[in-house]
């Protein structure tokens, strides 16, 4: 499957993945972010139930400690 | 455009800042000075002596509440700016009362999970409101790695993305106001679209 993460075309040798599935195969390890997938939010709750298809558009950001 | 017919566009908004720490006192004090019209303001904090290494407050103001300091600092600078202030401690359930009708909200909190609440909560409690966060500002130096991204229409990130705060490695004035003014600059931004 391909997925357009960070408006960058990812490659996945499977049909489909959670997103929590994602974090691990990516190695993201920052344990605070916000997460879109084709403009929706998905609360974190959700990670483990929400699937990452073929097409799909994941936008990803990383919320660091500071201000 | 000359700066008048700017401040008589920008007067008609409503920007709700959420924390009054590093980027919520710089970046309300770079919209005051632009002719935002109406500042909605939350926090929950003191002034303390070390928040002047990066804050918009005073040696005189340690001790007060934040809102009431950064409120009495913002109308020194322009009189005429209309301030909300909350002194509460936002969560899930405060935040679309406190920030309903605000055309943009400043993510200006120092925790990561904070930020990450606030977002969550905006994103879903106030769709439409636009979200411009800071994220990544620690240490010094290192100019080029502060960027902008409009992820979408609704929600926009300033700073590195990567450098976290921490005891050992604070985030201090020079590159906290970089990215409190680059969220001020989104606003306007923002906002001068709806014009």
């Amino acid at each position: 499957m391909k997925i357009i993460l960070n408006n960058r075309e990812e490659e996945f040798g499977r049909e489909a993945m959670t997103i929590n599935e994602m974090l691990i195969l990516k190695k993201y390890s920052f344990r605070m972010r916000i997460i879109k997938v084709n403009g929706e939010l998905i609360p974190r709750e959700k990670y483990d139930s929400t699937i990452i298809q073929d097409g799909d558009k994941i936008q990803m950001l990383y919320l660091m400690s500071g201000g | 455009m000359r700066f008048p017919e700017i401040e008589n566009n920008l007067k008609k908004f409503r920007v709700g800042i959420a924390g009054a720490g590093g980027l919520g006192s710089n970046c309300a004090a770079s919209l005051a000075r632009t002719g935002v019209g109406t500042l909605v303001i939350a926090d929950f904090d003191k002034v303390e002596p070390l928040n002047l290494s990066r804050q918009y407050y005073f040696i005189d103001q340690v001790g007060m509440l934040k809102t009431i300091a950064l409120k009495e600092n913002l109308l020194h600078i322009r009189p005429e700016i209309n301030i909300v202030t909350h002194q509460v401690k936002l969560n899930r359930g405060n935040i679309p009362l406190l920030f309903a009708g605000c055309d943009v909200i400043v993510e200006a909190f120092d925790a990561a999970d904070m930020k990450e609440m606030l977002i969550e909560t905006v994103q879903m409690e106030l769709p439409g409101i636009p979200v411009v966060v800071g994220s990544g500002m620690a240490g010094w130096g290192n100019t080029e790695a502060l960027r902008f991204r409009e992820i979408d229409k609704t929600l926009y990130v300033c700073g590195d993305e990567l450098s976290e705060a921490s005891d050992d490695s604070p985030a201090l004035a020079p590159r906290v106001g970089i990215v409190a003014n680059m969220q001020a600059n989104t606003v306007v931004e923002i906002l001068m679209r709806k014009v």
